[in-house]
């Protein structure tokens, strides 16, 4: 099985882009994260356990409740997060070293 | 090439660690923290309030392609002229908390200086959000382009 073209073909569904958009800042229950999409609850919890099996979700027992989070590493992985950080502030400093050679 | 800009994040630690080299003297990388009017042209943003001194305060804010205010503020703890500004950085109305940041400034030759910016944040899952950030947000914007270009379509 090549594990790394199913990661990718998990991120390029947009309402699994959109599951991890809403868990990059918070972890959520499955059924908060239903609450968001007009898709019918089966369908999402399809899209979790995709994730889940690639490995850009956790699940996390909380009680009752599977709480989904984010797993950075994996999702680092695909997206390089560290990458996009890291060329936003390359453009900014781009900028100011331009901008004060004016001054030289 | 080497980049100029490097990221150091290592995994379980709150704490990211930018480094830049310049081809401008030290004085000049410096004078661009300083002068409001330089501030805005780099960083893209709109200089509120900034007391280049200690306990002075910082107040920046930006406005996003969909007319959304976002505001940016903190308090300068130390500021030593081309060496140092110790500060503290919070994006308002969100629910990042503050962190703190050490720029340092240094010469490396009289053509050419680096800048090292060390910012610690509360906890590393608030320090692996604020990463993720540009990530998510680009996410965001492709979405609205998406959604631009649909609607013209419509």
């Amino acid at each position: 099985m090549n594990l790394r073209r199913d990661v990718f073909q998990a991120i390029a569904d947009p309402t699994r882009r959109a599951i991890l958009l809403l868990l990059a800042t918070q972890s959520m229950s499955a059924g908060a994260i239903a609450a968001n999409f007009d898709t019918a609850r089966p369908t999402v919890s399809k899209h979790l356990q995709i994730l889940t099996e690639c490995e850009l979700l956790k699940q996390k027992q909380n009680g009752r409740e599977v709480i989904y989070q984010l797993n950075p590493s994996k999702v680092k992985e695909v997206a390089d997060w560290a990458e996009q950080f890291r060329q936003l502030w390359d453009e900014r400093f781009n900028k100011l070293e331009d901008i004060m050679k004016k001054y030289i | 090439m080497e980049r100029k800009t490097k990221i150091h994040a290592e995994e379980n630690k709150q704490e990211i660690i930018i480094t830049r080299d310049f081809d401008l003297p030290l004085n000049l990388l410096f004078r661009a923290y300083l002068e409001p009017e330089i501030v805005e042209q780099w960083m893209g943003t709109k200089v509120i309030k900034l007391e280049n001194k200690k306990q002075g305060g910082w107040h920046f804010e930006t406005t996003d392609p969909m007319g959304n205010v976002h505001v940016f503020s903190g308090v300068i703890h130390d500021i030593i002229k081309n060496s140092t500004i110790v500060r503290t950085f919070q994006m308002e109305n969100t629910p990042f908390e503050p962190q703190l940041e050490f720029l340092d400034f240094e010469p490396v030759s009289d053509s050419k200086s680096k800048l090292n910016m060390h910012i610690i944040y509360r906890s590393v899952a608030l320090r692996d959000q604020m990463l993720a950030l540009p990530f998510a947000q680009g996410i965001n914007m492709a979405h609205n382009r998406l959604q631009s270009i649909v609607e013209k379509l419509n």
